[in-house]
């Protein structure tokens, strides 16, 4: 397994604080505030899946279509 | 072995997954694609090592180039269309996953189409005119 399994951790430890920091948010009653938390954690999560879909794909390419 | 490496990440995806899809369930799917790329980026290393072997028997033996790369190009486009259509049916949307294997489908018909033409020109020439 050459990948970093921490990455893993990270993605699910993110959510499970963004989660209560929504909560937190909502309680207080800054429900704006605590939707751009959902949606700056969930860019943040997103950025490190695509980067992997791209060292996907590039490993695809690389490995069935080759001289691509 | 890194067939428990595999399903010891398996398992605590899970875990991990049934934690925090109760309060996110975006951060859950996202989740899953990750587990889901990672297995497969450490299985591809694997795939690659068989595919050189192949190449190497072809290559002794004389077959053409076009059918080898031809048949590991469908088999590339088969893995990733169905990594494609399960990770698309995983987020609830079945219609998309249906359009991304018909989509595999109809690519890997017009990969097969060099091939089926060999093979007509080679019926076409041994039958007598």
């Amino acid at each position: 397994m050459p990948y970093n399994i921490d990455a893993v951790f990270q993605i699910a430890g993110i959510g499970i604080i963004v989660a209560m920091i929504h909560t937190i948010l909502k309680q207080m009653g800054k429900e704006d505030f605590a939707h751009w938390v959902t949606l700056f954690g969930f860019g943040v999560v997103l950025f490190m899946v695509a980067m992997l879909i791209q060292d996907l794909f590039t490993t695809i390419k690389n490995v069935f279509l080759f001289r691509m | 072995m890194e067939i428990l490496q595999v399903v010891g990440l398996g398992l605590i995806t899970t875990i991990l997954i049934l934690v925090v899809k109760e309060q996110k369930p975006i951060f859950a799917f996202l989740l899953a694609t990750f587990v889901g790329i990672t297995i497969f980026l450490a299985l591809a290393g694997k795939i690659a090592d068989v595919i050189r072997i192949l190449e190497n028997l072809a290559t002794q033996a004389h077959v053409n180039n076009l059918f080898l790369e031809t048949i590991l190009k469908i088999i590339g486009i088969a893995y990733i269309a169905e990594f494609g259509a399960q990770v698309t049916r995983d987020a609830g949307q079945g219609s998309i996953a249906s359009k991304i294997e018909l989509a595999g489908k109809v690519l890997i018909m017009v990969m097969a189409i060099p091939i089926i033409t060999v093979i007509i020109e080679t019926i076409v020439s041994i039958l007598p005119a």
